[in-house]
């Protein structure tokens, strides 16, 4: 990883190859017309989200080096091989699990929207506090693929990560890429398009807890949530944050709108407003 | 539901959890996190990692130079911006105003338009249109690029971290200047802004105060008084460093305002306690020059004149009409100038102001050339104008306008200043800010306080300009 940058998933050669595949990309703007796949874009505050969603849909969102530019979803689609995606730029946030508005918007798009796949863009110059973020962005959906952005940066700075090691790691695709200058997008869209239309990895990294009693009152809780909603994909973290209190996932409980996860209402997220109103 | 036993089962299993059981869930995820990147990431140590960023931020964040350097950047911006935009100004204005105007009018009367129909589109629409273009086109080609620069470079977050130690001070929340900062550009975005801010307390101050970010609709008023007011006083060599200065000053008054509303908020309707929280300093990037010339060029500045267009062009031709429709024998717009001269004259102002502030509530774009076009028509008619029409006059005229026939003084340019400051935000913001509350109370509050306090400050200048005999 001393110059230039292979996806950790590099297909046969011509495939992976910058110009076959962006010639396979047509940006569709905010036309998401007919779409196949819903894909989100996630990640920390000023990661290079937005460059991310702009590369693919030829949008101009509003891009600048600061965290908190992104506080609503923005929208827009591409195709890529025949197969039509619609984009989500969710705000930057740094966990999903406090109360702010903008972290509410990204934690409802990913459990109620369930995306087909979710880009966590990563700062590669800061991996370890982005990782928090990513973890939990895997206890709620496996199908997941990490960009490794601002990799000029980081080597730059002489930071050398090993992307083989990562994505065995994290159990998911690990794309390094400069969005900035498109490096990258080409093994992005390739493997975007993997998680979009392939079962996810069995292996995903999922956050054990240290605590023995915590981990076993997880463990039952999910078991019982398995029964009640066969097919909910992320039982553990619902798990949680029942055990935590949380009164917007005890009320997706108690009016039964937790079963449409199971059932696969990819269409759920998109009927609530995007900006809720202060509280 | 049968569900409710889940949550039963919950409530019992918590219970038999250590009661700091949430810490051990964020525990859990760094300390997964340390133990991937401690065997995914090696550093390079021989390479000076960072030291020029933090060199560079010891400088941009300290306690004294912070602010001082903070005040040379902006002051540089503005004065480039004024110094830049004076001859594509006048220019444009040669163009599309004195000789558009009247090619297109000599256009219409050939064609055998009716009087009318001439006066609400050409005299009326276009002229409003043209006017604006000239007047706020060349500012902001060099204004946005400039800002935007700023900020792909990474100095606004270090604006705000500066800015932290103030807003803390004021019992308010830090991210606060993250919003503010929007709100330089439009308070409808620096509104939405605010959803960054977890409490709602701490969010509704940064929503109220919002407006005292001045905003695109009302840089080019501030510049324009600045320019032809202020920076005349001083002599031709310094006149544009004198402008800018003004403009700087406005701006720093707007600050200390915001500081002390939400001060008084905080101690008052919006008590409480002020979150902790972490501004993220992002590393400083090279800024992409050509792309950030394209993306400020074509999404601000277009845009913002795309929306100063459509405002223009409708409020050109209100003012035409209430200019020329006569009730027993005077126009609609002189009845209602006369009506609000004595409160206009008491803030320091005068009533063509109020009424141009009134037809603008849409957009703040749009005073300057109101403000002309009403003094122009109900002035002592010594111009010779038909009635109504838009004048044709370049920035360098206006300062003779607005004095030999509206009868400005200084004060009154110092006064149009503080209350394009102060005054209400635009409909557009306070259609967002009831969006974000969806509270009539809070709306209200947002609208009402910065005007009450527009009147209160124009009033307190006026009268003591007056007492001190300097007007």
């Amino acid at each position: 990883m001393t110059s230039g940058f292979q996806a950790s998933s590099a297909g046969p050669a011509c495939t992976s190859c910058a110009i076959y595949n962006s010639a396979n990309l047509a940006k569709l703007g905010v036309e998401t017309g007919d779409y196949d796949y819903v894909a989100a874009v996630a990640g920390n505050p000023n990661t290079g989200k937005s460059t991310v969603f702009n590369a693919l849909t030829g949008l101009r969102q509003h891009v600048g080096n600061w965290p908190g530019k992104t506080v609503a979803r923005a929208e827009g689609g591409f195709t890529y091989r025949g197969l039509g995606y619609k984009l989500v730029d969710l705000p930057g946030t740094y966990s999903l699990l406090s109360t702010s508005n903008d972290e509410e918007i990204a934690r409802d798009f990913l459990l109620f929207g369930r995306p087909d796949v979710t880009i966590a863009v990563v700062d590669s110059t800061r991996l370890e506090r982005n990782l928090n973020l990513v973890l939990q962005i895997l206890q709620i959906t496996d199908r997941v693929v990490v960009a490794l952005n601002l990799m000029d940066e980081s080597q730059r700075h002489g930071i050398t990560i090993d992307v083989r090691h990562l994505g065995r790691e994290l159990g998911v695709p690990v794309v390094p890429m400069a969005a900035r200058k498109g490096e990258g997008l080409p093994e992005l869209l390739e493997a975007v398009e993997q998680v979009a239309t392939r079962q996810p990895a069995t292996s995903v990294r999922r956050v054990k807890q240290r605590n023995a009693a915590l981990e076993r009152a997880v463990a039952t809780l999910s078991d019982k949530l398995g029964q009640a909603f066969p097919g909910l994909p992320n039982t553990r973290w619902v798990a949680l944050r029942l055990l935590e209190g949380d009164p917007s996932t005890e009320q997706a409980v108690r009016d039964g709108t937790l079963g449409d996860l199971g059932r696969g209402a990819a269409e759920a997220g998109s009927a609530r407003p995007t900006g809720t109103a202060a509280r | 539901m049968s569900n409710a036993h889940l949550l039963d089962q919950a409530a019992a299993l918590r219970d038999d959890l250590p009661a700091d059981f949430q810490d051990g869930i964020v525990e859990s995820i760094y300390a997964d996190a340390a133990a991937i990147s401690s065997h995914t990431v090696s550093r390079d140590s021989q390479r000076a990692r960072l030291t020029a960023d933090r060199l560079l931020d010891r400088a941009l964040t300290h306690r004294v130079w912070g602010f001082a350097v903070m005040g040379v950047l902006f002051f540089a911006v503005f004065w480039f911006t004024i110094v830049g935009a004076a001859a594509p100004s006048a220019w444009l204005y040669t163009l599309l105003v004195d000789n558009g105007h009247a090619w297109l009018r000599d256009g219409f009367v050939a064609l055998g338009s009716p009087a009318w129909l001439t006066g609400i589109l050409i005299d009326g629409a276009y002229l409003g249109t043209a006017w604006v273009t000239a007047v706020m086109l060349p500012p902001m080609a060099i204004f946005f690029p400039l800002f935007t620069l700023l900020e792909d470079f990474g100095y606004l977050p270090r604006v705000a971290f500066n800015l932290d130690r103030l807003f803390s001070a004021a019992g308010t929340h830090g991210k606060q200047s993250l919003s503010m900062m929007m709100g330089y550009g439009c308070n409808a975005a620096g509104v939405t802004a605010t959803r960054i801010i977890d409490s709602p307390r701490e969010r509704l101050i940064a929503i109220i105060t919002n407006n005292f970010s001045i905003c695109n609709g009302r840089w080019p008023t501030l510049i324009l008084m600045g320019t032809i007011f202020i920076g005349a006083l001083a002599p031709p060599a310094l006149g544009s460093v004198v402008a800018a200065g003004s403009v700087v000053t406005v701006a720093v008054i707007g600050v200390l305002t915001t500081l002390l509303v939400s001060w008084a908020l905080s101690k008052t309707v919006l008590r409480g306690q002020t979150s902790a929280y972490s501004l993220e300093l992002p590393p400083y990037r090279r800024p992409q020059l050509w792309r950030t010339l394209h993306t400020s060029l074509i999404d601000r500045t277009l845009f913002v004149l795309r929306r100063a267009l459509l405002m223009a062009a409708p409020a050109g031709a209100v003012i035409w009409l209430i200019s020329n429709v006569d009730v027993g024998g005077t126009s609609v717009a002189a009845h209602v100038v006369g009506a609000l001269d004595p409160l206009g004259l008491a803030l320091g102002l005068n009533g063509v102001i109020l009424l141009a502030y009134i037809v603008a509530i849409p957009a703040n774009e749009i005073i300057i050339p109101t403000i002309l076009m009403l003094t122009m028509t109900l002035g002592s008619g010594m111009s010779g104008a038909q009635n109504g029409v838009m004048i044709e006059l370049g920035p360098a005229q206006t300062e003779t306008v607005l004095i030999q026939i509206g009868g400005w003084t200084l004060l009154t340019a110092i006064n149009l200043m503080l209350f394009s400051l102060l005054h209400n935000p635009c409909s557009t913001t306070i259609l967002t800010i009831w969006n974000e509350t969806k509270s009539l109370k809070w709306t209200s509050l947002a609208t009402l306080l910065p005007l009450t306090l527009a009147f209160a400050v124009t009033f307190l200048t006026a009268t003591v300009a007056r007492l001190a005999g300097w007007v």
